[in-house]
């Protein structure tokens, strides 16, 4: 039998697949099914800086609007005086899983900048979460907003919400940084115990008929693995942090890739959301078919086996490789 | 202070017992009483026990004559019951408060004592509805204040369940329960001590049980009826020793001493007022003013009316008393005097007191003001000789001459009282800060508080006045604070000076803060010359704040009212600057804390700001402006306008005297027009090179506030030169004319539905539309001279517009305008989509709700009328009868015609036969026929003028009838589902042409969005805290099953152009049509901008499919029923959590709002299947149509 145990953020997996943040870990009858199949830990869905905002103002805007303007109705809806909002509903969601599954659950909080929802992070341990995810999702679009200006927030964040807590910290980003080792480094040293590459970048569609915005979700697909292998294999050894790859993992040889690239973990959303979550087990059991026919005993063996500080080839991670594969396609026309 | 204090309004104050000591509640939302139901069912939905430990039943039904009924069984099946009522609702009790009384039955009515409609509906406060109630066999028990409210309430339980007699504990609507004031609260220790449990049981010993059956209710002839009906004697002789039992008993508990009859003043009066509710208050503490200024005089306040003790009332009296003047609420045309005055002179003539002069007068009607002045004007009177007998006393009646002259410059408003008023916007939040400060003083300090608040009649940009006053001793001021009088004004809308004259209300040398966008240098300059001069003249200290700036830093948006309120405790110095910031801070914690941090942040962030932002202005020695305060209506305007109306848009309808009122409560036509209330910050822009003139921002405008026309070139040359027009695209209007859409500055209320709706956008910058909001201000003026060319330009004919498509229809000038709605109704186009298609022939029947308050609440009125003065003739009958209402019209107008038909026929001979045929055969289903029509009756009416046939007159004052009219029926889902409905089915099936339009918000929108039984299942309304758990009443499909019945339902956002055809089709149908229409609503928890996005997920989600129902289709074999949405295609819950009423649920109970919304997507699903196969079903020419397949 292969060992395909794994630790990730300290916390002891019994194999490397792991639901990453999604719709399905708001229900609890979802992740029990995905413990049941296999997986290995749950990362909850996120909990939005913008969300906890937006829900205050709007229970308080719709209770407020058009109180005290007419004789007749001074107020408009019911106040039920105590609204379990967002956050402690997450809460609440947090201590349900912990009650009802085995296996680790990781909260998950996406915001950017320093205020008082940060302390969702603490309510979150208190809640029974083994980990943090803290999702770094940003889209910068102001031209006045230097890297560094932008980078130091984020690592002063970071910092914040590891001080607020006890359990493990891990940072998801997003690839479009201009020095990505080097905040990667900073975030690490900020507090960050993993770091989990990358986030999707949604990007709007549009809707050339009415002339308007749409928010088309894209689920992701096998081939946006190359970028988080890629970064991984770069950054493994060089950093005194765990990996997560996640985006682009869909079968058991996405989870090797992403395991020889040096991950601890690999997680999974949009393979679940579609190809149900079932799907685990096929994939354990090819994970299982694959290193023993290959004659791995364990998945401790394989991780970082393909980082750039293990290949032959290192420079087939930097620049050499890309003139490669420019060279090679005008030989191919 | 020994007791728990509060500072809470009357109707919480009697909640708050009623709820403690009843088991059974049964309600429903009526003005001023909502409040009582809504805590009661609040507190239930909690889980807060009663005094023995369980949660009261609190059940709402479909009117209050279901109440009553409900309360009725309940109190025969043993529960300790109790309801909630006002005014009409008291109305519709009566039947059964005459059984309940006849069987002897404890229970306790508590009702907010309201004005009657007659003349003209009123929601505030007098007795005619509990005078109207006083020979049911209820004993009648008045408190006069906050606290007696609290106590009132407590004591009549007791009372009652001793006595036997059924209680109607009553206070004055609005003037008590919506007053804030510090009470000290019962708790239920005290309660306890006063309630007898064994009479509790002996009235559960007497409930109808099969295990001790009796028989109750039964049915009695001459032989016994009579003395059956005298049996109760004893227990009336009874009642009032027991009342005054259980007071004493309550004194002996609490300290606070109740009498049946309370004396107060002289101990040798020899004047005598006498009064009940509140204004006994004022009459109080007038007499204790007049007696320290060595006055004989004295006020006698009625606490138990029913059953009158006279006993008791002649032990009450001073010996030395010489006359007497009875004051008395309400008004009893034709009867030789007003009830309490009637008893009064009964009393004293049965208890050989006839020497004693009394005399009787009326105050106080509609919550009209009662002050000190007016009690002395009636003991002046009594100082008189011959005193004015049957007086009125606060109005001017230069009609029958019943008034009193009032000294208005008297006041006996104590030094150390302080007052304070705040003029604000209802969206502002100024009312809501003020029941903050005062509940900060009353219960943070060892002041005495009270509140009281006057909004005005409009639901967008409502203007709301507080009173406040705080001091060291108890506030027995149950009256308006007066000219002169108040130690601070705040204005928190610096648009209100140009309108107000509010500086007269400020005490010389008292304050006066102002929120201005100018600072503390240039706000002077700003100033009108008339505030100007008041503030020299009554050297006022001024301070301005830029509130708004503050309040869109600190992310509060045009809410100001923390703003302002940390402004009135900084500069009042009620307390030390930093204990009144904690207590401020302290108060938003606990009213906005349970909402998230962010809410109490912002405001945080309001209040620190607030500080740094607050200036004295220095005052100059000379009132200096250029700027005078506009007038209220312009010049132009009709006479009556500018009499009558304008003082009323002035606040200073009180002023109005009996001669301008007009005595049947008669009102011209059309009067929105002249009040241009300018509350829009953003009106929408015309971008003409961009329009396609669809018509559809015409069509979805609430307010009629823009429109288009299509006028002959040459009428350019007369247009300002700012004026936007282009070539007219229409066909059949293209050769020479000119296309234009213009807005109502100032009438816009600022919605932007039209921006929403346009569909022309710019292809290079797609944000940018053929209508685009833009600041009002800067092309106000310019606008408004637009305007006024727009309208000045003649209408297109009628008859040459085919109103079937959306941009035609809406050629046709609305007469349903500047309508008092909520900016961005949902209601209101519907409407005025009657008034153009229909409006030169229509007949409204209103139920009351929103449509009859934004439709008919004075001072202005939106329907109006056309070039040739024809317009909508509206009414408003009550809420639960408008269908029976509408339906007479009907009738009417079908006898009329019938008659005028046979009198044509008489006079075939005179007339000729051919324009007789003409007339009688008319064709009159298009415009054109219909003016054919009116041509021959105008015809007709001159032919027969000179006749000396007294048949002839008779057809010329029924001639009108022969032109087609059209009978529309208007109301809300609560009148159509609940309270109207068994009228409106009769209506239905009476098969006779009346056209139904239901406005369906799915709540009770005007009483402030109580559950109706069209609120759909999962979502959260008042006396629904927990979410509807039962679906909504498909209100189409019943009216659809009888085969006969045109049904539409429709929702302009989804289909305009559905909508229009429904409305065309119904109105077409020669028999019964119901129309209801998807009304979005401010009530339903959701932003209107997005309204008719709502709408057309709605439909989408099959929470709405729109169909129509048309009977005609059935006679030509097809199927009626057309269904025009598609199979829903988004989930229910991707519609409904876009709405608060929803997803509040979500926040409060998140299990119970998964499970719900599972429901209610299965509702919306079973709902289209079944819709799906009934118009599937075939069939053929044999179809009746009156509902029967034939196959």
């Amino acid at each position: 039998m292969i060992d395909l145990s794994t630790t990730y953020l300290g916390l002891k997996l019994k194999n490397p697949l792991v639901a990453s943040a999604s719709p399905l870990s708001k229900e609890v009858e979802q992740v029990k099914r995905l413990e049941g199949a296999g997986i290995a830990a749950v990362v909850m869905h996120s909990l939005f800086e913008e969300q906890i905002i937006r829900e205050s103002r709007e229970v308080d805007y719709y209770l407020a609007r058009g109180t005290e303007s007419l004789a007749e109705a001074l107020t408009y809806l019911p106040d039920a005086g105590t609204y379990s909002l967002l956050p402690d509903r997450y809460v609440t969601n947090v201590e349900k899983l912990k009650k009802s599954v085995n296996i680790p659950v990781i909260g998950s909080l996406n915001g950017v900048s320093a205020g008082g929802w940060t302390r969702y992070a603490h309510l979150i341990q208190e809640a029974g979460a083994d980990a943090l995810e803290l999702n770094l999702y940003y889209i910068s679009t102001d031209p006045a907003v230097s890297a560094k200006e932008l980078e130091d927030v984020q690592v002063d964040l970071v910092a914040e919400i590891k001080s607020s807590i006890q359990i493990p910290l891990a940072v998801k980003l997003s690839p479009f940084y201009t020095s990505f080792p080097h905040f990667a480094k900073r975030l690490v040293t900020a507090g960050a115990d993993g770091l989990v590459l990358f986030n999707r970048f949604y990007q709007p569609e549009f809707d050339i008929e009415e002339l308007n915005i749409s928010h088309a979700l894209d689920l992701s697909s096998p081939s946006d693995l190359r970028l988080p292998l890629c970064w991984i294999a770069i950054l493994y050894g060089l950093l005194d942090a765990d990996f997560a790859l996640t985006s682009g993992v869909h079968s058991a040889k996405d989870v090797l890739k992403s395991m020889m690239a040096g991950a601890k973990v690999a997680m999974m959303a949009s393979k679940l959301l579609y190809g149900g979550v079932d799907c685990v087990s096929g994939i354990l059991e090819e994970l299982q078919s694959w290193l023993e026919e290959h004659e791995y005993t364990s998945i401790h063996q394989i991780q970082g086996s393909m980082s750039q500080k293990s290949v032959a080839e290192p420079s087939a991670f930097e620049r050499a490789n890309y003139m490669k594969v420019l060279s090679s396609f005008r030989e191919l026309a | 202070m020994k007791h728990p204090v509060v500072t809470i309004d009357g109707n919480e104050a009697t909640a708050s017992v009623a709820h403690r000591l009843n088991e059974v509640i049964a309600i429903y939302p009526i003005t001023p009483s909502s409040p009582m139901g809504e805590f009661a069912d609040a507190w239930s939905a909690k889980h807060q026990p009663n005094l023995w430990g369980t949660v009261p039943l609190v059940v709402e039904m479909q009117s209050e004559g279901g109440a009553s009924g409900a309360v009725h069984g309940a109190l025969q099946a043993g529960a300790l019951t109790t309801t909630f009522t006002s005014s009409q609702g008291l109305l519709l009790m009566i039947p059964n408060m005459y059984k309940i009384a006849g069987e002897l039955t404890s229970t306790v009515f508590n009702v907010a004592a309201r004005s009657i409609a007659s003349q003209a509906l009123s929601i505030f406060g007098d007795h005619q509805d509990v005078m109207a109630v006083r020979q049911t066999g209820f004993a009648l028990l008045s408190s006069g204040s906050v606290q007696e409210a609290h106590d009132f309430t407590a004591i009549a339980q007791a009372a009652t369940l001793k006595a036997r007699v059924p209680f109607l504990h009553f206070f004055d609507g609005f003037r008590t329960s919506h007053e804030v004031a510090k009470i000290f609260q019962l708790t239920d220790e005290e309660l306890r001590s006063l309630m007898d449990d064994e009479s509790i049981r002996a009235h559960r010993a007497r409930a109808m049980s099969p295990d001790h059956p009796v028989i109750r209710g039964t049915a009695q002839n001459p032989d016994v009826y009579f003395q059956g009906r005298e049996t109760v004697n004893p227990y009336y002789l009874a009642a009032p020793a027991i009342v005054q039992e259980a007071m004493d008993k309550f004194a002996k508990i609490t300290g606070r001493k109740y009498h049946l009859f309370d004396y107060s003043g002289h101990p040798e009066a020899e004047r005598v007022v006498i009064i009940m509710g509140s204004g006994g208050e004022t009459a109080e503490a007038t007499a204790k003013y007049l007696v320290e200024k060595g006055e004989k005089v004295g006020v006698i306040r009625v606490r138990l009316y029913r059953p009158f003790s006279i006993e008791h009332f002649v032990k009450s009296l001073p010996k030395t008393v010489k006359s007497i003047a009875v004051l008395d609420r309400t008004k009893e045309p034709g009867a030789s005097g007003e009830p309490l005055y009637l008893d009064v002179v009964n009393a004293l003539a049965e208890s050989n007191h006839s020497n004693i002069k009394v005399v009787g007068g009326r105050y106080g009607l509609s919550s009209k003001e009662f002050t000190p002045a007016m009690v002395k004007a009636a003991l002046d009177e009594l100082k008189k000789p011959a005193p004015k007998n049957h007086f009125t006393v606060g109005i001017t009646d230069d009609v029958t001459h019943t008034s009193l002259d009032v000294d208005t410059s008297f006041s006996i408003e104590p030094a150390e009282t302080v007052r304070c008023m705040f003029f604000g916007l209802g969206s502002d939040g100024t009312v809501g800060a003020n029941k903050n400060s005062i509940k900060i003083i009353g219960e943070e300090t060892d002041n005495f508080a009270q509140g009281y608040f006057v909004y005005d009649s409009k639901k967008a940009g409502t203007v709301t006045t507080s009173h406040l006053r705080f001091g060291p001793k108890p506030i027995p001021s149950p009256y308006l604070i007066e000219v002169n009088q108040a130690n601070f004004v705040a204005c928190h809308q610096f648009v209100f000076l140009e309108k107000f004259e509010m500086l007269k209300y400020a005490k010389p040398g008292g304050v006066f803060l102002l929120n201005s966008l100018y600072g503390k240098e240039e706000v002077w300059d700003q100033l009108p010359i008339e505030v100007q001069k008041e503030i020299i003249e009554k050297k006022l200290k001024f301070y301005v704040i830029n509130g708004y700036d503050v309040a869109e830093r600190t992310g509060m948006g045009n809410r100001v009212n923390t703003i302002m309120q940390t402004a009135f405790f900084a500069i009042s110095g009620i307390l030390p600057r930093d204990e009144a910031i904690k207590q401020i801070k302290h108060a938003i914690e606990k009213t906005y804390g349970k909402r998230g941090e962010e809410v109490v942040k912002k405001n945080f962030d309001a209040v620190d700001q607030t500080l740094e932002n607050l200036f004295e202005v220095k005052v100059p020695a000379k009132a200096t402006s250029k700027i005078t305060r506009r007038a209220v209506v312009p010049e132009e305007a009709p006479e009556f306008v500018k009499n009558v109306l304008a003082p009323m848009l002035a606040f200073d309808g009180n002023d109005v005297p009996v001669s301008s009122m007009p005595v049947d409560g008669t009102f011209p036509s059309g009067t929105t027009q002249w009040e241009k209330r300018n509350i829009a910050l953003e009106i929408p822009e015309w971008v003409p090179e961009l329009c396609i003139q669809c018509g559809k921002c015409i069509m979805v405008c609430p307010h009629a506030a823009i429109r288009q026309k299509i006028f002959d070139n040459k009428f350019l040359a007369e247009a300002p030169a700012t004026f936007k027009h282009m070539p007219s695209k229409f066909k059949e209007f293209s050769n020479g004319m000119t296309y234009s859409i213009q807005v109502a500055p100032e009438d816009c209320t600022g919605c932007t539905l039209c921006v929403d709706i346009c569909p022309a956008k710019d292809k290079k910058q797609p944000e940018r539309k053929s209508l685009n909001m833009t600041p009002q201000p800067p092309v106000r003026q310019q606008e408004a001279k637009n305007w006024e060319f727009f309208m000045k330009l003649p209408d297109l004919d009628r008859k040459l517009i085919n109103p079937s498509t959306i941009k035609n229809s809406q050629l046709l000038r609305p007469l349903f305008e500047f309508s008092g709605a909520c900016s961005g109704c949902g209601e209101t186009p519907y409407v005025k989509l009657v008034s153009q298609l229909f409006g030169d022939r229509a007949i409204v029947a209103n139920a009351t709700g929103c449509s009859s308050i934004y439709g008919g609440n004075l001072p202005t009125t939106p329907w109006s009328h056309d070039s040739f003065g024809r317009g909508p003739a509206w009414s408003n009958s009550l809420f639960e009868d408008n269908a029976e209402f509408g339906l007479g019209m009907r009738l009417t107008l079908d006898k009329q015609n019938e008659y005028a038909r046979e009198l044509v026929e008489n006079f075939r001979k005179e007339l000729g036969s051919e324009f007789v045929d003409a007339i009688l055969h008319a064709d009159q289903t298009n415009e054109a026929g219909i003016d054919a029509q009116r041509g021959r009756v105008a015809e007709l009416k001159q032919k027969l003028a000179a006749s000396a046939d007294t048949r002839a007159k008779d057809l010329i004052s029924v001639a009108d009838s022969l032109v087609k009219k059209s009978v529309w029926i208007i109301g809300g889902d609560g009148w159509a589902y609940d309270i109207g409905y068994g009228g409106l089915d009769h209506v239905l099936a009476s098969g006779r042409n009346v056209n139904v339009l239901v406005l369906d918000t799915e709540v009770y929108s005007n009483t402030g969005g109580q559950a109706s039984k069209s609120t759909p299942r999962a979502a959260v309304a008042k006396f629904a805290m927990s979410g509807k758990g039962l679906p909504k009443k498909d209100l189409g499909l019943i009216a659809m099953a009888y085969g006969y019945v045109y049904v539409a339902r429709v929702a302009m956002g989804y289909n305009d152009q559905q909508t229009l055809k429904a409305f065309l089709d119904a109105e077409s149908y020669d028999g019964p049509s119901i129309i209801i229409a998807y009304s979005h609503c401010i009530e339903q928890g959701i932003d209107t901008k997005y309204g008719l996005e709502q709408q057309k997920l709605a439909v989408q989600s099959g929470a709405w499919p729109v169909y129509r129902y048309d009977p005609r289709l059935a006679h030509a074999g097809k199927n009626p029923l057309t269904i025009e949405s598609k199979e829903p295609s988004i989930p229910f819950s991707e519609y409904a959590y876009k709405e608060n009423r929803y997803k509040m649920l979500t926040q409060s109970d998140e299990a119970r709002a998964e499970q719900l919304m599972k429901e209610a997507q299965r509702d919306a699903k079973s709902r289209w299947t079944l819709y799906q196969q009934m118009a599937a079903m075939h069939y053929d020419a044999d179809s009746n149509g009156d509902g029967e397949n034939k196959n």
